[in-house]
C-alpha cells in the first residue's frame, strides 16, 4: 500500500498518484455501502415511482390492473366528500397539535432554563410519553376522554365534575367537526417534550452576555425574551414546525386507536389505508399515498437541503 | 456572592408552580394506566376511576399478560434482530459517508434520508407485494426486513454525526501506517462508536417496538406484536376496559424501562432526529 496521499501535498497539480489511490477507495466506500444504497432505492423510490404507476391506473379489486387513466384518481379526490372531511381533519388536527406542542414546549423550556435544582427531573417527566407507542397513548387517553355524559361520566369529564369545573366538561372527540381537535391532544401530550427539548437545546445556545447586556440596557424580563432570545429561537421553531407539521400529515395510530375508522375523524392515511387494504381501491389509494407524499415533501425537501448546506458551511 | 445566588434561587420558587402542575397534567395517564391496573375486579367501575385502589390486586395485569405474552414475545422476535442489523448497517454507512468518502456521496446521503419523512402510505401498496413474493408475508421477518431497511436512514444519520465529529487526525495516523477501509473501522472506530451504538439501539428499538403500521399490515393473527393485540383488544367489547389499562402498561414497560435507564441516549437519537445536534 502506498502512503502518499497521506503525506501533505501542497502542489495541486500533483494529482495522477493521489487520484489512482483515491480511486480503489472509492470503490471499497461504495461497495460497502451498496447493500444498503440499494434497498433504499428500491424501497424508498422504486415503491414510490410504483405507487405512482398504481395511482394512474384502473386498479380496483384483487386483481392488479395498470390500465392509464390518467390523473383520473386524483380529479375523482378533489371532489370526493370524505377527502374533503380528511382534509378539513387535517387542517384542524395539525393546527392543534403544532401550535400547542409550540406554545407548552417554549413555556416548559423557559422555565426550565430558570437554572432550578430539579432540572433534570423535571425534563425526564415532560419527555417520556416519547418512549410510549401512539397505540396505548390512544388506548389509554380514549377512556379519559370518554365523551359519556350524565350519570355515566367518567374520566377527564369526571375529574372536571368532581373538581367543579362543569364547565370544562365536554364530548370530547364525538364533538361535531371540531372531535378531531381532541384527538390532536393526546398527540399535544405525547409531543410537546420533545419540542421543549429542541427549545431548550436553543435556549442553552444563546450567550449569557446577550442577556446580561440587553439587562444591563435596561430591558425587563420579558423584553429580553422578546427582543433577544426569540429571534435567536427561530430556527428551532422552523425544525419545531417542520418535524411536527410532517409528522401531522401522517397520523394514523392515533386515530386509529381514539377512533377506530369512523369517517367523522378520518384523515388521509386512515382514508388510504381503508380505501387500499379493506375496499381494494388500490388506484384511488395509491393517489392518497402521493398526495401525502407530496406535501410532505414540500415541507421537509427546501429543510433537508437547508440543514445540510448549513452543515456544508460549518 | 452565595448569598445572591441564594436570592436568585428563591426569586425563582415560583417556577415550580407551573412546572409542577404540568408534571402533574403529564402523569395523569400514567395513573389511570397503574391505578385502574391495581384494583381488584370487584373494585373496577368507571365512576369511581379517580379513587386509590385499596389494596395492590394483581387480577388485571394477571389477565392482560395471559391475553398478550404471545405478543410480547412476537415483538421481541420483530425488535431484537431488527435493532442489532439496523446497528451494524448504520454503522458501516455513516463510517463511510463521514470518513471514506466517494465521489457522489454528498448526492448519495440527502436521498437516503428523505426516505425518513416520506409518508409510508406512499409504500404500501409495493410493499405487500413484494413482501409476499419474496415469501415472508405474515411472518415476524416481514417486519424485521420493513424495520432494517426504513431504518437505514436515521441510523445512517446518527452514526454519521457521530463519526463525522471524530477527528480526522485519528484516522490518517492509520492510514500513513498502511491500514486500509476495514482495519481503520475495525481497529480504531468501531470500538470507540460504543455510545453511537447505545443510541440507535434503542432508537430502533424503540421505533419497531412500538411501530403499529407495517405490523397490522404485514403479519398474520398468530405473529401480531403488542401494539397490535393491545388496539385489538380495545376494539373488542369482551375485554374489560381495566384489563385494557393494565395491557396497555405491559405494552409500554420494554420501551419505558428503556428510557429510565437510558434516557440520555434516547434524548440524543430524537435530537438527531430533527437533524440537530
Amino acid at each position: 500500500m502506498t502512503t502518499t496521499a497521506a503525506a501533505p501535498t501542497p502542489d495541486i497539480t500533483d494529482r495522477p498518484p493521489k487520484r489512482k489511490r483515491f480511486h480503489i477507495e472509492h470503490w471499497w466506500g461504495v461497495l460497502w455501502v451498496l447493500p444498503s444504497l440499494l434497498a433504499v432505492m428500491i424501497f424508498v423510490y422504486g415503491f414510490i415511482g410504483w405507487t405512482a404507476r398504481v395511482s394512474v391506473s384502473k386498479w380496483k379489486g384483487l386483481q392488479s390492473d395498470y390500465t392509464f387513466v390518467g390523473g383520473e384518481n386524483f380529479t375523482n379526490l378533489a371532489s370526493d366528500k370524505r377527502f374533503e372531511i380528511d382534509v378539513v381533519n387535517t387542517a384542524i388536527f395539525t393546527v392543534v397539535f403544532v401550535v400547542g406542542c409550540l406554545v407548552i414546549g417554549l413555556g416548559l423550556a423557559i422555565l426550565l432554563d430558570k437554572g432550578i435544582r430539579a432540572e433534570g427531573f423535571y425534563r425526564s417527566l415532560f419527555l417520556f410519553p416519547m418512549a410510549i407507542s401512539f397505540i396505548v397513548t390512544g388506548v389509554v387517553w380514549r377512556w379519559l376522554m370518554n365523551p359519556a355524559q350524565g350519570d355515566r361520566l367518567s374520566g377527564l369529564n369526571l375529574l372536571f365534575d368532581n373538581l367543579g369545573l362543569d364547565f370544562l366538561v365536554n364530548s370530547w372527540h364525538a364533538t361535531p367537526t371540531w372531535g378531531i381537535a381532541a384527538v390532536a391532544l393526546p398527540a399535544v401530550w405525547q409531543m410537546s417534550g420533545y419540542t421543549m427539548a429542541l427549545y431548550l437545546a436553543g435556549l442553552r445556545a444563546v450567550p449569557e452576555a446577550l442577556r446580561e447586556a440587553a439587562r444591563v440596557d435596561g430591558a425587563t424580563e420579558f423584553q429580553v425574551y422578546r427582543q433577544v432570545i426569540m429571534p435567536l429561537l427561530w430556527p428551532v421553531t422552523l425544525s419545531a414546525l417542520i418535524i411536527l407539521g410532517h409528522s401531522s400529515l401522517k397520523v394514523f395510530d392515533l386515530i386509529i386507536a381514539i377512533a377506530g375508522k369512523q369517517v367523522a375523524l378520518d384523515v388521509p392515511a386512515v382514508y388510504m389505508w381503508t380505501t387500499t387494504f379493506d375496499g381494494f381501491y388500490f388506484g384511488r389509494g395509491a393517489a392518497i399515498g402521493i398526495v401525502l407524499l407530496v406535501s410532505v415533501a414540500v415541507l421537509v425537501i427546501p429543510y433537508l437541503w437547508y440543514s445540510l448546506r448549513q452543515e456544508a458551511e460549518t | 456572592m452565595t448569598a445572591a445566588t441564594a436570592g436568585v434561587e428563591k426569586s425563582r420558587a415560583w417556577v415550580y408552580i407551573p412546572l409542577t402542575m404540568m408534571a402533574l397534567f403529564y402523569l395523569i395517564p400514567m395513573f389511570v394506566m397503574l391505578n385502574t391496573g391495581f384494583k381488584s375486579f370487584d373494585e373496577v367501575s368507571l365512576a369511581t376511576m379517580w379513587n386509590l385502589p385499596s389494596g395492590l390486586s394483581l387480577d388485571n395485569f394477571r389477565e392482560a399478560w395471559e391475553a398478550l405474552r404471545p405478543n410480547v414475545w412476537n415483538s421481541f422476535k420483530i425488535v431484537i434482530p431488527a435493532a442489532t442489523i439496523s446497528s451494524f448497517l448504520g454503522s458501516i454507512n455513516g463510517y463511510v459517508l463521514s470518513k471514506w468518502k466517494f465521489r457522489g456521496a454528498n448526492v448519495v446521503f440527502p436521498l437516503l434520508l428523505f426516505g425518513m419523512f416520506i409518508p409510508y402510505q406512499s409504500i404500501l401498496i409495493p410493499l405487500v407485494q413484494v413482501v409476499s413474493w419474496i415469501g415472508l408475508a405474515g411472518s415476524t421477518w416481514a417486519l424485521v426486513l420493513v424495520h432494517v431497511i426504513y431504518g437505514i436512514p436515521i441510523t445512517t444519520l446518527i452514526f454519521r454525526n457521530y463519526f463525522a465529529a471524530l477527528p480526522e487526525s485519528l484516522i490518517e495516523a492509520a492510514k500513513v501506517d498502511g491500514a486500509g477501509i476495514w482495519q481503520v473501522y475495525s481497529r480504531i472506530l468501531l470500538p470507540l462508536s460504543i455510545p453511537a451504538f447505545v443510541v440507535v439501539y434503542i432508537w430502533q428499538f424503540t421505533a419497531a417496538w412500538n411501530d403499529f403500521l407495517f405490523a397490522v399490515l404485514l403479519t398474520s393473527t398468530d405473529n401480531w406484536p403488542v401494539t397490535v393485540a393491545l388496539n385489538n383488544m380495545a376494539g373488542s367489547q369482551i375485554i374489560a376496559w381495566n384489563v385494557q389499562m393494565a395491557g396497555s402498561f405491559l405494552a409500554a414497560l420494554p420501551t419505558l424501562l428503556i428510557y429510565i435507564f437510558l434516557g440520555r441516549y434516547f434524548l440524543r437519537g430524537m435530537m438527531t432526529g430533527a437533524l440537530k445536534e
